[in-house]
């Protein structure tokens, strides 16, 4: 048995866990014990991660993966099959089904339709920097900007009532949290699709001018599978963007003369948001891919039924594809990291990210010039808890 | 430089159309990829080279 185990605790805030960031030099794939004991892999080298996310061969379905994180073995085991055996939930489903909701989605995401909703983004981001001025010093940077922001755009384009945040933000909490039992997390998904199954019949008797509403009035998705879509868009949506604006300018902060440039150079916005991309990786466990059939990758064989997952925080530091990665330098290259995934599930609202953060960053750091922690860095609550990376809160004063 | 794009594979991620825009674009039906130069000139050879890299779908290539 591999006495390698998957591990979210971190030495440092924004470097992967020792244990697991000594191995990405030496071999792609290592020998991982998942949490029920299954003896699969764990993937850290940059080209086998390409290759096993863009294989076929590779199943993302749930009932073939095994849970590498301890507290969520549990979880696993009470939901087995059950899990994301939400229809709709493409996430979990191999082609050609995943094709499918796809196809119906993209259109939705285009790099030209994202760029068409940059005006609303740098509104909706300058009414943040407004509230956060009115929160006074210190206020808590991901309760008045880097939460509401994303929050507020998915909310306005799927078309969820925003006002019901405090409803879906702990279901989604809840649903992320690795110490949440099953029974919480059973609660939490009954009660996520609950919400979106009633909100679903709203837009069906009254629709709008959104995404929930043309997919209903589309016709082609029934509403138990229209609730599975708008679960995954909802928690994604907001659950992601907002732990890098968190996270990204607790680490400008401790990096100033990024931070300089990032406010200063707007040469430098776009290629820098990759780049915090790579360097914080906020998807700190998972995904887990299982084979199909025997699978050689780089010399190693993958048997049938073995399931790999990836470190992809340790994958976007191999030093082979980025050179003196264990550092931010936001005039590196840092196009190709793998921070939205690969393959066919290669994250569908990535140009919104984008979008959000390029205008995010700047806007923050361009407002409150002299935007600096309140607290010490030890005391900067981590996510090392939650299946995203991030902080719970960063308290920061100006 | 022949650039070939294959809409059965793509997944409409937009790596292309964010890459090169000049090249590439992405229909408002499916978000799947359209090649706005199927031979593009010769200052754009080295960003279509990295689109085709960053496709995550292996949707497009490209025939010299």
């Amino acid at each position: 048995m591999s006495e390698l185990v998957m591990t979210t605790d971190r030495e440092r805030p924004f470097d992967p866990p020792d244990r697991i960031a000594g191995l990405g030099g030496e071999a792609p794939l290592h020998r991982l014990t998942f949490a029920d004991g299954h003896e699969g892999w764990l993937v850290t080298g940059y080209t086998a991660a390409r290759a096993i996310l863009a294989d076929p061969r590779f199943s993302n379905r749930p009932e073939f993966t095994h849970p590498t994180i301890p507290a969520r073995a549990e979880v696993a085991e009470k939901l087995r099959g059950r899990e994301f055996a939400v229809p709709g939930f493409f996430l979990r489903m191999d082609a050609p089904e995943h094709t499918r909701y796809r196809k119906l989605l993209t259109g939705q995401f285009t790099v030209r339709r994202m760029k068409q909703l940059e005006p609303r983004v740098e509104e909706i981001t300058h009414a943040r920097l407004d509230a956060l001025a009115a929160a006074g010093r210190p206020a808590d940077l991901v309760e008045h900007f880097a939460l509401p922001i994303p929050s507020l755009v998915i909310c306005e384009l799927l078309g969820v009532p925003y006002e019901d945040r405090e409803r879906f933000q702990s279901y989604s909490r809840a649903l992320l949290a690795l110490e949440s039992g099953a029974d919480e997390v059973i609660d939490a998904m009954r009660s996520m699709t609950g919400y979106l199954y009633d909100l679903i019949q709203r837009k069906r008797a009254e629709p709008q001018d959104d995404l929930i509403s043309g997919l209903v009035q589309g016709g082609e998705l029934a509403d138990d599978e229209l609730t599975g879509v708008a679960f995954l868009l909802l928690v994604a949506g907001h659950e992601t963007t907002a732990n890098m604006l968190g996270l990204g300018t607790y680490a400008l902060l401790r990096n100033p003369d990024q931070l300089a440039a990032m406010r200063d150079d707007p040469s430098v916005v776009d290629n820098g948001v990759e780049e915090l991309l790579r360097y914080l990786t906020i998807i700190h466990i998972g995904p887990i891919r299982s084979a199909l059939e025997d699978v050689e990758v780089e010399g190693v064989m993958v048997r049938k039924g073995q399931s790999v997952a990836f470190s992809l925080p340790v994958v976007n530091r191999d030093p082979a594809r980025f050179p003196g990665g264990d550092s931010l330098d936001l005039a590196r290259p840092a196009g190709g990291h793998l921070t939205f995934g690969h393959g066919i599930h290669q994250c569908l609202g990535q140009q919104l990210a984008r979008i959000e953060m390029r205008i995010g960053f700047p806007a923050l750091l361009r407002r409150f010039p002299g935007l600096r922690l309140a607290v010490p860095p030890e005391e900067v609550p981590m996510r090392t808890d939650m299946s995203i990376y991030g902080v719970h809160r960063l308290p920061v004063t100006w | 430089m022949k650039i070939k794009a294959d809409t059965t594979v793509c997944i409409g991620a937009g790596m292309c159309a964010l890459t090169v825009p000049q090249v590439f674009d992405q229909s408002d039906e499916d978000g799947t990829v359209v090649l706005l130069e199927t031979s593009p000139p010769a200052e754009l050879e080295d960003g279509v080279r990295r689109a085709v890299t960053l496709c995550p779908s292996g949707a497009l290539s490209i025939a010299e």
